[in-house]
């Protein structure tokens, strides 16, 4: 199961870890696996707000340029600058290649999200067709 | 529902379809083709793009056209249809060139292969192969000479890479040594005879492409000895992602994108090969018009100096934020290892070291003329 039970996933394949109000996001597997050799990844200022559903940034791949969509809405506390230089790391370990920290506005929002299983078996449908 | 069946556009498949889903590439529409964009197997986009640069990468092109005109006339009516003078050919040498409208923009490019005394292949665009055929046959009418779509007769294999010529060498008695670039030949191929051999690609590097029967069983198998003869190369498959990578980094025109029937041989910058001095041809006096009239736009490399990446249809603005020009295509390229792109732009932006912006998501991002092509192959020592 490559999908850590203690992630909480969206529909659009962002993940978010949440430890009371601190959170980390990232982007999942299977969002590497479908967007092949990432090679820009563009993430909002610390400081800045991300609001659950909207965008907070772009990765783009050789072939594809795709929005990032917040899990959950919080304030920005801290990025992952290693991306800017070697966003390569999303496509090694996506689970680990965090992108975002933030400070959760109402942590109860993670339980609308998607859990591993439910992400798996949303992924095997998306993947199947 | 057949009356809604009738309306859904087929997508077409290549022979070698069920072999690209075997080896798990990832497939996506390309043109009404479902072709493999990318081989995960191989590394992805970045992988099979570096093969090709350094070793050797094969791409199954079957999607491309062919049109063939044979006959006493053939000559006549190749010079009357394309662009580059094609009585230079000799039998068995190839040319770039291009199909044009009477306004001088495009058909399509095209490779004209002369395989015989008055026969002439013409390899085409998958995306305007029924357009380009047309085009052709209503053209060359008044001419005696037969005008043949071949598109669905073959598999054509692209075999790309400096090692390309020690792949494809170990599976024909062809001398590939004596065939130079943009030169044809045949010979026994996977002990198919007669085969088509054609010093071409769309890489940037050196290769062949090679044409066989458009049989499943036929093309899986000169797929599978070819990936197996080229193993201890390091021969990966390859997709249209790295197909559009490389030709990129070697500024080759994509039609749609470089080239279309709104943009004219001098602002694509194709002009040698465009020979006014031959005789008449669709196209050459609008374009002889256009040359008097002085070029308005034209097409240029960037490089961004900022962080971001240009695609195809973003805008080009100068330093004060107006709109000057659009990006044709741009990428990552994988082996220079920058975020480039081609764009039209009006000609006082076009000179080396002019610094336009290209806007991303809003934001003006700069990026500075560079020398094309960006990536030119090694010369051979």
């Amino acid at each position: 199961m490559p999908y850590p039970t203690d992630f909480r996933y969206t529909k659009e394949h962002e993940w978010i870890k949440a430890d009371g109000k601190n959170a980390t996001i990232g982007i999942t597997v299977y969002a590497q696996e479908s967007l092949g050799d990432i090679v820009f990844v563009e993430l909002p200022k610390v400081g800045s707000e991300i609001t659950a559903g909207k965008t907070f940034g772009t990765v783009e791949s050789v072939k594809a340029v795709s929005d990032l969509y917040a899990p959950a809405s919080g304030t920005v506390t801290e990025i992952n600058g290693e991306l800017a230089t070697a966003p390569e790391k999303i496509n090694k370990d996506a689970h680990s290649a965090w992108m975002l920290k933030v400070t959760l506005k109402n942590p109860s929002e993670l339980n609308s999200l998607l859990s591993a299983a439910d992400y798996e078996k949303f992924i095997a449908e998306e993947g199947g067709h | 529902m057949p009356a809604v069946e009738a309306t859904t556009p087929t997508i077409r498949k290549t022979a070698l379809n069920a072999v690209h889903r075997r080896m798990g590439a990832k497939m996506v529409e390309f043109n009404g083709w479902d072709m493999p964009v990318e081989y995960p197997s191989a590394g992805g986009i970045i992988a099979e793009h570096n093969a090709v640069r350094s070793g050797v990468g094969i791409f199954d092109v079957s999607h491309m056209g062919d049109i063939r005109l044979a006959g006493s006339d053939a000559l006549a009516a190749v010079q009357h249809i394309s662009m580059n003078d094609a009585s230079r050919l000799a039998i068995g040498q190839a040319q770039y060139s291009a199909l044009l409208y009477p306004q001088g923009s495009f058909v399509d490019d095209v490779i004209v292969h002369r395989l015989g005394e008055d026969d002439y292949l013409l390899v085409i665009n998958a995306g305007t192969r029924e357009k380009d055929f047309n085009w052709v046959r209503d053209n060359t009418r008044q001419f005696h000479c037969k005008v043949e779509n071949l598109s669905d007769d073959f598999t054509q294999i692209a075999i790309q890479g400096p090692k390309g010529v020690n792949l494809l060498q170990k599976l024909t008695d062809a001398d590939l040594s004596a065939v130079k670039f943009y030169w044809v030949t045949r010979g026994t191929v996977c002990g198919l005879k007669n085969i088509l051999i054609a010093r071409t690609g769309y890489t940037a590097e050196d290769g062949f492409e090679i044409y066989v029967p458009a049989e499943e069983a036929t093309s899986a198998m000169v797929w599978n000895k070819v990936l197996e003869a080229g193993k201890e190369l390091g021969v990966v498959p390859c997709g249209l992602g790295a197909r559009n990578t490389l030709r990129l980094e070697g500024k080759l025109p994509l039609y749609g994108h470089e080239i279309s029937d709104t943009i004219n041989v001098w602002e694509a910058g194709l002009d040698r090969f465009c020979k006014m001095e031959k005789s008449e041809f669709i196209g050459r006096d609008a374009l002889e018009k256009a040359k008097a009239g002085g070029l308005q736009r034209t097409l240029v490399g960037l490089e961004m100096v900022e962080r971001g990446i240009a695609r195809d249809g973003y805008k080009v603005l100068d330093e004060s934020g107006r709109e000057i020009g659009y990006v044709t295509s741009g990428s990552f390229a994988p082996f220079l290892k920058k975020n480039i792109a081609l764009a039209y732009v009006p000609t006082q932006f076009s000179a080396v070291g002019s610094t336009v912006k290209v806007e991303i998501r809003g934001q003006g991002v700069r990026a500075q003329v560079v020398p094309t092509p960006f990536y030119k192959r090694p010369k051979k020592a």
